[in-house]
């Protein structure tokens, strides 16, 4: 992919680890950006299997979980499977507010879920 | 040791464009002066949320981002209480109208979730008839449901 603006992407074996550049997501620029460059995560680089680390982020508004959403079905529709850690009890509760944390799967650190993975 | 005095109360009137680069500098200073008054991270949190989805929506959904059309606040903030008021140039809505984001079946469709997550993080929402115009008030005194609810 394109040297990514928005994420830091490490790749573990078959995994792709993506951390969030930004702290706090929600200018809608990169919000844009950022969704792109999950997107060519999966359409562009073919990756099935992500994890999405959440422990540089501070805040998102209900844009950048709208883009969440959207690369969640885009991965479920590639195949790709996909979790969530190393969530603040703040960003947590946002997710579960909105029924969110029912959507995706979650789970408390990077270890966790490559266990899974 | 001189005490030093409590920050003030404030109460603003702000005018902002309708552009979602214009508010990032007035939300920064409302929860710098709420900070000053004691509120905790927490607090500070559903506030921020609280702006952040108001505006924006009032900007984007209100106004449409026309450059001619201004969206107008008025705020209040104390140590035990922030109460706002959002008014757009807009046609305005129903929000009853808007579909439960929370709602199982609906969960995979993006949007709508700001409306959810004021809901929750305030104490009080509610919007005028017309629907160009949202009041929120966030008490220390009352606690927030913090449950999924759109309506």
């Amino acid at each position: 992919m394109a040297s990514p603006r928005r994420l830091q992407v490490n790749e573990s074996a078959s995994i792709s680890v993506v951390r969030f550049e930004d702290q706090k997501i929600i200018d809608p620029v990169a919000i844009q950006e950022l969704g792109q460059e999950l997107f060519d995560l999966i359409e562009k680089d073919d990756r099935k299997k992500i994890v999405l680390n959440f422990d540089n982020v501070e805040f998102l508004s209900s844009a950048a979980l709208g883009k969440l959403i959207t690369f969640e079905k885009k991965a479920k529709r590639t195949g790709a499977q996909m979790i969530l850690t190393n969530i603040s009890p703040e960003i947590y509760q946002v997710f579960a507010i909105t029924n969110l944390d029912k959507l995706f799967k979650i789970k408390d650190s990077e270890a966790d879920a490559l266990a899974v993975l | 040791m001189s005490a030093t005095p409590p920050p003030a109360d404030r109460s603003l009137q702000v005018s902002l464009l309708s552009s979602l680069e214009s508010y990032h500098g007035f939300i920064q200073s409302i929860l710098e002066h709420l900070e000053e008054l004691g509120w905790k991270h927490s607090d500070l949190f559903a506030i921020h949320m609280a702006l952040e989805e108001s505006i924006s929506n009032a900007i984007r959904h209100g106004n449409k981002e026309d450059p001619a059309k201004r969206v107008a606040i008025e705020c209040e903030i104390s140590s035990v209480r922030f109460w706002i008021r959002v008014c757009d140039e807009g046609a305005g809505f129903d929000p009853k109208a808007v579909p439960d984001c929370c709602d199982p079946d609906r969960l995979e469709v993006p949007g709508g979730r700001g409306l959810a997550l004021m809901q929750a993080y305030m104490s009080r929402m509610e919007y005028n008839d017309r629907g160009n115009c949202l009041t929120m008030e966030k008490s220390l005194a009352a606690a927030s449901s913090g449950a999924c609810r759109c309506d």
